[in-house]
């Protein structure tokens, strides 16, 4: 790595002892000699293995449930079912009053994903609790999934998720979180080239080195202490605490070392029963997420379809950017509806441009509900938006770098949401990135400045 | 058949912190009789090295070796409130709430000193090495290890800050989207150099040279880690990985690390790290967040380095052989419009 400290010289003091310097992570010896202690690394006496019994179907009406064989199993402490836990009803961020409650903590009348949690077993060993949950026996009424965005969205869709109503989120905007800037229309019918395309995504995994899990002891206090991966540790104890209907002060979560996280741990999903597993049965409980349940339960990085549609003068001025993003969330919010929300944010990239629309909507498919995963809302916008920029440059027959430096946003420019650029950098990355490849560029973007607009 | 070569370019940037803000971060501060400092959060240390930069930051802030402060984290009845670790958002967020508890518990040091030194506390100043001194006089001076016990022993007084950092929340118009999403924003622009088999499909990454701008790089060696790692995952994410990889079935989803296609340490490019620095104006010592900003650009570089090889177009992630192929099948004239 190189710092190249010539771009912004002035804005920085660099007067400074311990800032800048490359000091040694105090951590680094502990965790490559495997002292580090993780929350997997206690183990109290008496603690119990909690495994879920997930749903088989992408959708599905439950019937009945049947745990008495699985009750039977040697080993088995308790099982909980959905009317076990006190608030099961919950939505992550109604704390930031993101609602509605839309999702099960164990699934009452139906399932809507492949692998939901549908009855929880507590058991003495690991094998114990893996043995007596395939036992539970579950009847279902298989319904047609909804197994991709288009199918959500088209006439008569069967609804996924009734706490929704339709099967997209719906804000207070409508449909979809919108950002209207200009006229785009008029920037079209100006235009001297059109450009429509679309851009897709798969999910993807988080794959952390440490997979999601929690370990919950019972205090003499009638407290609980949960040693935890969380990310994010104020949402898992304020989350717990709605679901179980416990106070707050009752709750003591401990972690804050973790292997890797990546978003995948943001989510509020093994705590809370395992808290109740506690409570319920008076010992510790531990509830850990197999690999396999790391990659195919836990949420993904959402599958993502975009059509950008761009209006482009042949001098490489983009006049029109129009922009329908939809994110598939899956069967249940999480952290959807706010990664929606930020990709409206983002488009139409770091660039001015003087006519935007967007439409950023959040669908609810059958599919296993994505969430939370570095970047979500702009990694793939950025996908989508960045090979955009590289067709148009094609089309005008222009270098798709230089196409870049005459779009670029600088400071004082209004983006489309309605707030000044300030801090602009995008330009000097851009002349660094082309000396360092020898990606040969004309001399007037490489006398550009993100702190003018003179000059260009 | 043959191998071919392609480069493509991607610019981008990224805000930081939670989206439209209403995400506070608060630390506490204090000195023990050892001369130490501690830090209390309930911040989540991801493995990125949180802890590390927050001492850092505190340490630059008290004016004591970094050594000498002790990161507590993250427990929900000693640590006061965070967020979370998620959005780009823990140094900057935190590192506020550091700077100002630990600016709060300088204060008090420099009075408790100034005491007993018998001078002004504004004639004050740390010398980086763990001493107060007088300003132009640096024969004048007091250890910090000294002057907490004379805070403590002494004056009674306690040496402790208290921070708190908050991005008001903005919400956005229904009508038309205006919003502050972000105070802060990194950038990037990454240029990838690759060779695609058009008999196999294959891409081999060749290079990926990426500049960052990330407000300031508070200890460069914990920048570059995140860095490098962030552009290995953009390759991953660009022609690897999916949960999901004949969506609807679910019969060939991955279940682990054999079956979860990733590059291997010999599938990883040539990777180039250069970094700007254009401090924020609200950012700790200026840094921005750019933790996830770093995986980003890698993907549409080499999407676009792909067409440049190629001649053909893949809009859909990830860029699979597979795809590619049946991308060459149905385009015969594709590879004239590569290099």
């Amino acid at each position: 790595m190189e710092l190249r400290k010539t771009y912004f010289a002035d804005e920085r003091k660099d007067d400074l002892h311990e800032i800048g310097q490359p000091r040694p992570r105090s951590d680094a010896l502990g965790h490559v000699t495997g002292k580090t202690a993780f929350f997997a690394d206690r183990s109290f006496p008496g603690m119990l293995h909690l495994k879920m019994v997930r749903s088989p179907h992408h959708h599905a009406r439950i019937r009945s449930i049947d745990t008495s064989a699985a009750q039977k199993h040697p080993g088995v402490v308790r099982i909980l079912t959905a009317k076990d836990v006190p608030h099961n009803l919950y939505t992550i961020l109604i704390l930031i009053q993101v609602g509605p409650e839309d999702e099960h903590v164990l699934a009452e009348d139906k399932v809507r994903w492949k692998g939901e949690a549908v009855v929880a077993v507590l058991a003495e060993t690991e094998r114990a609790a893996q043995e007596a949950a395939a036992k539970v026996e579950v009847d279902y009424e298989v319904l047609d999934p909804v197994l991709s965005i288009d199918a959500a969205l088209a006439p008569g869709a069967p609804i996924v998720n009734e706490h929704h109503g339709r099967n997209y989120y719906l804000y207070d905007s409508g449909e979809a979180r919108k950002v209207r800037f200009g006229d785009v229309e008029a920037g079209f019918a100006a235009a001297d080239h059109i450009l429509e395309q679309s851009y897709a995504s798969a999910p993807i995994e988080h794959a952390p080195t440490e997979t999601t899990g929690c370990i919950v002891v019972p205090e003499g206090s009638g407290r609980f202490t949960c040693y935890t991966n969380t990310q994010a540790m104020f949402f898992t104890l304020d989350n717990t605490s709605i679901i179980l209907q416990m106070p707050g002060q009752q709750l003591h979560m401990v972690g804050g070392t973790v292997g890797g996280g990546f978003g995948g741990k943001v989510d509020v999903i093994v705590e809370p029963i395992a808290i109740l597993g506690a409570k319920l049965t008076g010992r510790p409980v531990s509830f850990v997420y197999s690999r396999e349940e790391e990659m195919q339960i836990s949420s993904p990085r959402a599958a993502e379809k975009l059509v950008i549609k761009d209006g482009v003068m042949k001098d490489g001025r983009i006049v029109a950017r129009h922009v329908k993003a939809y994110i598939d969330a899956g069967a249940y919010s999480r952290h959807s509806p706010y990664g929606a929300q930020k990709s409206a944010a983002h488009f139409p990239g770091p660039y001015t441009i003087p006519n935007v629309w967007v439409d950023s909507h959040c669908v609810y498919t059958n599919r296993t509900p994505s969430s939370a995963m570095r970047g979500f809302g702009v990694t793939i916008g950025d996908f989508a938006l960045e090979v955009q920029m590289d067709k148009l440059a094609r089309l005008i027959g222009m270098d798709p770098l230089e196409f870049r430096f005459v779009n670029a946003y600088r400071d004082g420019d209004m983006k489309a949401h309605r707030q000044p650029t300030e801090g602009a950098a995008l330009v000097e990355c851009m002349q660094e990135a082309a000396r360092a490849a020898n990606w040969p560029i004309d001399e007037r973007f490489m006398a550009m400045s993100s702190r003018t607009r003179e000059g260009l | 058949m043959a191998i071919r070569h392609g480069r493509g370019v991607a610019a981008i940037n990224y805000p930081t912190g939670m989206n439209l803000g209403g995400d506070p971060t608060q630390a506490l501060v204090h000195s023990t009789p050892t001369g130490n400092f501690m830090v209390s959060l309930s911040s989540v240390d991801l493995g990125q090295g949180m802890k590390q930069i927050m001492a850092q930051i505190c340490a630059e802030t008290i004016g004591v070796p970094t050594e000498r402060v002790i990161v507590d984290t993250a427990d929900t009845d000693t640590g006061p409130h965070c967020m979370g670790t998620f959005a780009s958002r823990g140094t900057h967020r935190a590192g506020n709430a550091v700077i100002q508890a630990a600016r709060e518990a300088r204060q008090v040091m420099l009075e408790v000193a100034a005491e007993a030194l018998e001078v002004d506390a504004g004639d004050l100043e740390t010398d980086g090495t763990g001493n107060i001194q007088v300003k132009g006089a640096p024969s004048k001076s007091i250890s910090i290890f000294d002057t907490a016990l004379i805070a403590h022993f002494k004056l009674g007084r306690s040496i402790s800050g208290r921070g708190m950092f908050l991005v008001p929340r903005s919400y956005p118009e229904a009508a038309t989207g205006a919003m502050k999403p972000s105070t802060c924003y990194a950038h990037a622009c990454t240029v990838a150099d690759v060779e695609v088999d058009d008999e196999t499909g294959e891409v081999t990454v060749l290079s990926v040279k990426n500049v960052f701008e990330i407000g300031r790089a508070l200890n460069p060696k914990m920048v570059e880690q995140q860095l490098v790692g962030g552009s290995w995952m953009g390759i991953s994410h660009a022609l690897y990985e999916t949960t999901e990889p004949y969506y609807p079935a679910r019969e060939h989803g991955p279940t682990d690390f054999n079956e979860y296609l990733m590059p291997g340490p010999g599938d990883l490019a040539k990777t180039e790290v250069i970094v700007l620095e254009r401090p924020a104006a609200d950012g700790p010592y200026g840094a921005k967040g750019p933790g996830e900003m770093c995986a980003n650009p890698q993907i549409p570089a080499i999407a676009n380095a792909i067409f440049d090889a190629v001649g053909v177009r893949i809009d859909t992630l990830p860029i699979t052989p597979e795809r590619i192929l049946r991308a060459l099948k149905a385009d015969g004239a594709a590879a004239h419009r590569g290099r």
